[in-house]
């Protein structure tokens, strides 16, 4: 029910950039991100690196995470270190499709990642809804701590050690 | 051009040995020091050539990485775990749950003691999608271990219907379903509540958990308003007009009179659920218990959660007509609970519980109103496994209680 693709990443990228998408980056997951993100999953993650995109202080991600038993796509977009929005691009799960709602996802707006890699706001949640809610908040709280590791990775830039590269 | 370098490279020689120390011993000549610098130019040639091939091997690994790393991602996305195991399985999902019960009850006033321990659920389920817009799916569960005869347990298959998208917003179902009334009835899995055993009101007035067989329509309404609406086997409720012994579980269930049940529920504010179920049954005993008609449930129930603190509150009841069930004081049968709880942590919650019900409500002299308090906390080491403990607390009207502790662990994956 109500399953499909609500927008396209790439609707979702020029709405994000203003139709001027930067050059796609990539995050790898080494082993101590892994290790964080399988945290945050509770179960490992099945990528190895993360697409994302990025101009200034604004940075646009595309991730997804099975909710019940299939993938929710959401895309977020964090300026600075703080969530600028969230949204579910597809969602093909038979419940839980409440979370698609603006009146959900706007809960995510200007959260950030304690030092716990918890979300500093309070998500409230929708009954009947539990996994698919558990599966975006998972997905705001990977994003934030990447956003985390690109920035980490620019203050010590001097230090030769590539943790992303570009992706034509 | 070949004079200006042999020039040039004569008076990096002079200013050179004009800055070599007295302590060398050995004779520098010009020769040998050019000789040095031919050598050191082939050396820089060579590294050049070097740099060069190695950029192009690091361009071949980057795109063979790249090319692996999408491999690898296909793969994993296609499928995880046992179910890489076959195509089908992109398409099949397995999921289930269980739960250890012990009770440590004392009873009172004529009521049991209940020292037991029993696996009161092994859940399995199976979904399978035959295309985007037609899923199957299906719950088989083993109640108390062992099935068979002179056994306390069974085997029930609880779910198995196809779902069919008409459109975004509407979706036909037919099949063995799980009716849309109460909090727990449909998501009772036992990480989602609090609790070792569910709520009385919820088992003996609802009475779930309750599934049918029939078919029906489910969707949005938008606004946040959703609906389910169905018919469906209904209940055959014996002489004893008890609601939860009129389950049939869809075993070669009577089928003389349907029922009908719609549902109307509101989720369009984070946090919020409100929801109002109307079932419909024309013969509550099948035609086959004199003295019993016609049957209407009303439910409504609201969920409210805000930070770390959830309200649930529910109300169920039933109004039936005939002779002989008004006789029995059994034609109102109604309950209530009203349950607060507050998360401590991601890990740790409590909750407190009041519940109330009696299925002799249209009896002022039966002392069959019943009371029962929960409090207690759960605990999740993963967000899928809990571990309980609660005590209850009955003040029956008949003045039959059973008061004590439970335990239990649960799981759903």
């Amino acid at each position: 029910m109500a399953s499909g693709v609500y927008q396209t990443q790439d609707s979702f990228l020029n709405e994000t950039f203003n139709d001027e998408i930067p050059k796609s980056k990539v995050v790898w997951i080494n082993k101590e991100r892994r290790k964080e993100i399988e945290k945050i999953l509770q179960h490992r993650p099945s990528f190895i690196r993360v697409r994302y995109w990025q101009q200034g202080e604004t940075s646009a991600w595309v991730l997804s995470e099975i909710g019940k038993t299939k993938p929710i796509n959401v895309g977020v977009v964090i300026i600075g270190d703080k969530i600028a929005s969230l949204k579910v691009l597809a969602f093909h799960e038979s419940r839980g499709w409440e979370v698609k709602h603006d009146f959900f996802t706007q809960q995510f707006q200007n959260a950030s990642l304690s030092p716990t890699k918890q979300l500093t706001k309070n998500i409230d949640g929708i009954s009947g809804a539990t996994l698919s809610v558990r599966a975006l908040k998972k997905i705001a709280r990977i994003t934030l701590y990447l956003n985390q590791q690109i920035h980490e990775k620019i203050s010590t830039k001097q230090t030769y050690h590539p943790i992303t590269s570009s992706v034509a | 051009m070949v004079l200006k370098r042999t020039a040039l490279r004569r008076l990096l020689a002079l200013l050179l040995l004009s800055q070599v120390p007295t302590v060398f011993a050995a004779p520098v000549t010009l020769e040998s020091i050019a000789k040095r610098l031919d050598a050191i130019e082939a050396e820089n040639k060579n590294l050049r050539s070097e740099n060069e091939s190695l950029k192009t091997l690091i361009q071949q690994a980057d795109q063979k990485a790249d090319a692996a790393v999408a491999a690898t991602e296909t793969i994993a996305e296609s499928s995880s775990g046992m179910q890489k195991l076959a195509n089908w399985a992109d398409k099949t999902t397995l999921g289930g749950y269980g739960e250890l019960h012990y009770n440590n009850l004392s009873g009172k006033g004529g009521a049991s003691d209940k020292d037991e321990i029993d696996f009161h659920r092994f859940v399995l389920f199976f979904e399978h999608e035959f295309t985007e817009g037609i899923r199957f799916f299906s719950e088989l569960e083993v109640e108390h271990s062992i099935a068979g005869e002179g056994k306390s347990g069974e085997i029930e298959i609880e779910q198995a219907y196809l779902d069919f998208d008409l459109n975004d917003n509407h979706t036909a179902r037919a099949g063995l379903f799980i009716l849309p009334v109460g909090i727990m009835n449909e998501t009772h899995e036992p990480a989602t509540f609090y609790g070792t055993e569910r709520n009385p009101v919820e088992k003996n007035i609802v009475p779930a958990t309750w599934w049918a067989a029939g078919a029906g329509l489910h969707g949005q309404l938008g606004g946040g308003f959703s609906y389910d609406a169905y018919i469906h086997s209904g209940l055959a409720v014996p002489d004893s007009f008890k609601i939860r012994s009129g389950r049939q579980k869809v075993s070669k269930a009577e089928a003389n009179d349907p029922a009908v049940t719609a549902r109307l529920k509101y989720t369009g504010i984070a946090g919020l659920e409100l929801a109002i179920t109307a079932q419909h049954q024309q013969d509550m005993g099948q035609g086959l218990v004199a003295g019993l008609d016609d049957g209407t449930l009303i439910e409504t129930h609201a969920i409210w959660n805000t930070g770390p603190f959830t309200l649930k509150a529910l109300y169920a009841m039933w109004d039936i007509n005939g002779s002989a069930v008004k006789v029995d004081g059994s034609d109102k049968q109604e309950g209530y609970y009203l349950e607060p709880s507050f998360k401590v942590s991601e890990q740790i919650g409590v909750f407190a519980r009041f519940n109330q019900w009696d299925n002799k409500a249209g009896s002022s002299t039966s002392n069959s109103d019943k009371e029962q308090w929960d409090v207690g906390i759960n605990y999740w080491p993963h967000e899928d496994v809990v571990i309980k403990a609660d005590y209850q607390y009955q003040d029956n009207e008949n003045g039959e209680d059973q008061n004590g502790l439970n335990l239990g662990i649960g799981y759903q994956f």
